[in-house]
């Protein structure tokens, strides 16, 4: 996985609440046996009207926020479905760290997975990121995970929560699963009692 | 001891290791697999060299993508779908876990064909890579959807690396009015915590109205806790679920049913356990409901009018501006004066045979209205033979239903059954989001009587008129 440290980029602002899985990519999109390649169809209805042009006043598709690398978005942000199509969609567009006020859970999780950082903060500071977002290029909000803090470009530093053991992970660019594997003792042991306690599973 | 809720006692039975930061890892029991979320995970596998750790408590089944229409036999049309079912067939093949492929009578949504073939009992942790795993938690087993990379995970340690959630209780007392089901009462409390009103925590749903419920109505309210922020929603086992699970192909037998037995009969939240939060609704108070908007949060009952945005606050009243404008609903009609285009009833919310006898209790004798598209779409294809059985079938076709074969169909449209641009669908999904199930086509979610209802009169209805 691709590790996260630090990210200084223009922040595009989304002020829409329950932003759903569906709306970041849609599900003709799922079909793919592949990981990448979603980007282009990130916020597919929204981005293109349906004979496939962009629609202009889309946030992603304004000059200034072509390259955003932070999404500025309202409440229960990434609702909706399980698919992890939505946080690499968001990644291969070139995003890679998401402030909302909060996070639906699985959404929140799969970020994680994917070097994508998901930034939940009370109201009023996010309030304070979207009016610096809509500013467009001029203004490119920095993120720090090592500090864990969020500076603005006219240096307003915002502080934020993340979880020590998935910021070790995203920093470290840790894969979970060969973690997981060094504990496979524990799980053979947890397996042996299994057949004893509770032989039907 | 101290007193636990039952998550707290499925949790720790689960527990394979906690670390000083309190990151678990948690055993899975089962794993269910479907084709759209797991082809990545499973060439994950392959890129490393690893393999599933427990293929035999692992279990797949194509859904999502299958032809519903009877001639599927034929194949699948679409060349991505085809790629992802074929796919699918492959990894289940190669690595050995337990399959229901298309042409299996036993296929159908993984959600269904869980617990109808036994793999879900109570007590147990199951995960899928879909978020409507929740449903499972009917059986008082801790059930959570997973994205791919966990699914990966599972597949590779049978674990799940996990932080504890807190406890909610969501008690429905009493009893539900004539007319008034479990879809009626999920939507009700989803209306009354929001979305994200579960965010962080998993559900226990309790009271007597829950109690009452067969064990098809508490799949139906656990399946959209996943609707209202809650990763997961379970319900405390009782006779109705040890008879539900009793006899089933992958059940335990004999001894070890009698010893599943004993343990499953401790399952329940003790008296005094700490809940983080509690939501209590009156089952007399819940009216039969719909959506009017594109979150199933924007629920109300079927009396009610078409609400305007300034009856909002904060970010809601953008958001409900945005519904009303996509929905092409004007503020102050009468939700029973919508009318609609389609009806869709099936899912893992309402797929199962109580919801098919719900609906053809209403349309017994009845035509579908003129020019109105509709389809039923059973949850498995256990289910569909059911309903052969016991004449559903007969009358759906007479009122002039499509009768369909298994799969998710219409709820996500990733099959051939979509919406067009505007179209408007009553449906018995879980999901009323923009384009779900289909580009610009508009979802209005209730139960299945419901659906039956609008569908004799073409318009949005109140199923107690018709009874
Ligand atoms: S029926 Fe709908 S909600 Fe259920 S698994 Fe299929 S697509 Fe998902």
């Amino acid at each position: 996985m691709e590790k996260f440290e630090k990210l200084s980029g223009i922040a595009a602002p989304m002020p829409m609440i329950n932003i759903d899985t569906d709306m970041i990519i849609p599900k003709q999109f799922l079909k793919t046996i592949k990981r990448s390649g979603l980007g282009v169809n990130l916020f597919d209805e929204m981005r293109y009207d349906a004979d496939g042009k962009e629609i202009p006043d889309f946030v992603l598709n304004k000059p200034a926020y072509r390259n955003a690398e932070i999404l500025v978005a309202g409440d229960n942000f990434g609702c909706g479905s399980s698919r992890e199509h939505a946080p690499w969609a968001i990644k291969d567009f070139g995003i890679r760290c998401v402030i909302a006020p909060s996070f639906a859970d699985i959404f929140y999780n799969n970020c994680f997975k994917n070097g994508i950082l998901p930034v939940p903060l009370p109201q009023d500071q996010v309030d304070i990121l979207m009016e610096e977002a809509q500013k467009g290029a001029n203004a490119r909000i920095e993120v720090d995970l090592v500090s864990q803090t969020i500076t603005t470009s006219d240096g307003t530093t915002i502080a934020f929560e993340v979880d020590a053991f998935k910021k070790h992970c995203l920093l470290e660019g840790l894969d979970d699963i060969g973690l997981t594997m060094e504990k496979a003792s524990a799980i053979d042991a947890f397996e042996g009692n299994l057949s004893v306690s509770r032989p039907w599973v | 001891m101290s007193p636990k809720t039952l998550y707290d006692k499925i949790w720790d039975a689960h527990m394979v290791h906690q670390a000083e930061d309190g990151t678990c890892l948690l055993y899975i029991d089962r794993h269910l697999v479907h084709e759209v979320t797991s082809p990545q995970a499973f060439e994950g596998l392959r890129m490393t060299n690893r393999t599933v750790r427990a293929p035999d408590k692992t279990i797949a089944v194509p859904d999502h993508n299958v032809p519903t229409t009877l001639d599927r036999a034929k194949g699948i049309e679409n060349p991505e779908s085809k790629i992802q079912v074929e796919a699918l067939d492959k990894n289940a093949k190669d690595f050995g876990i337990h399959y229901y492929p298309v042409s299996d009578v036993r296929q159908g949504i993984v959600h269904i064909v869980g617990p109808e073939q036994g793999w879900t009992l109570p007590g147990m942790t199951v995960v899928c890579g879909d978020s409507h795993t929740a449903t499972h938690g009917a059986f008082g087993a801790l059930a959570h959807g997973i994205g791919t990379s966990e699914v990966e995970h599972v597949l590779a340690t049978q674990t799940l690396i996990q932080r504890k959630g807190k406890n909610m209780k969501v008690e429905i007392t009493g009893k539900l009015a004539p007319g008034v089901t479990a879809k009626d009462i999920t939507l009700s409390v989803i209306g009354e915590t929001g979305t994200a009103g579960g965010t962080g925590y998993v559900i226990e749903y309790c009271g007597e109205a829950i109690r009452d419920l067969s064990m098809e109505g508490r799949m139906t309210v656990c399946n959209m806790a996943i609707e209202g922020g809650a990763r997961a929603g379970l319900i405390a086992p009782d006779e109705k679920t040890f008879e539900y699970c009793m006899g089933r192909p992958h059940a335990p037998k004999g001894a070890q049913w009698e010893a599943a037995l004993a343990w499953w009969k401790t399952l329940f939240s003790d008296d005094d356990a700490h809940w983080d939060k509690v939501v209590t609704l009156k089952g007399e108070d819940i009216a039969p409901v719909v959506t009017w908007g594109t979150s199933p949060e924007d629920v109300l009952p079927i009396t009610a009018n078409v609400p305007s945005a300034s009856d909002f606050s904060g970010g809601k009243v953008d958001a409900a501006q945005r519904s009303l404008d996509y929905m092409g609903l004007t503020s102050g009609t009468p939700l029973s004066e919508v009318k609609i285009d389609t009806v869709f009833i099936g899912s893992c919310t309402n797929g199962r045979i109580e919801d098919l006898r719900a609906a053809a209790a209403i349309l017994k004798g009845k035509k579908v209205k003129d020019g109105l598209r509709a389809m039923i779409v059973p949850g498995s294809g256990l289910v569909r033979a059911q309903a052969e059985e016991e004449g559903l079938a007969d009358i759906f076709i007479e009122a002039g239903f499509e009768w369909r074969l298994a799969g998710c169909s219409m709820c996500l449209a990733m099959n051939p059954d979509q919406l067009s641009p505007g179209e408007r669908c009553a449906a018995t999904s879980n999901r009323n989001f923009e384009g779900r199930q289909g580009r610009g086509g508009r979802t209005h979610l209730m139960s299945p009587a419901m659906a039956a209802a609008a569908a004799i009169t073409g318009h949005l209805t109140d199923v107690r008129d018709l009874m």
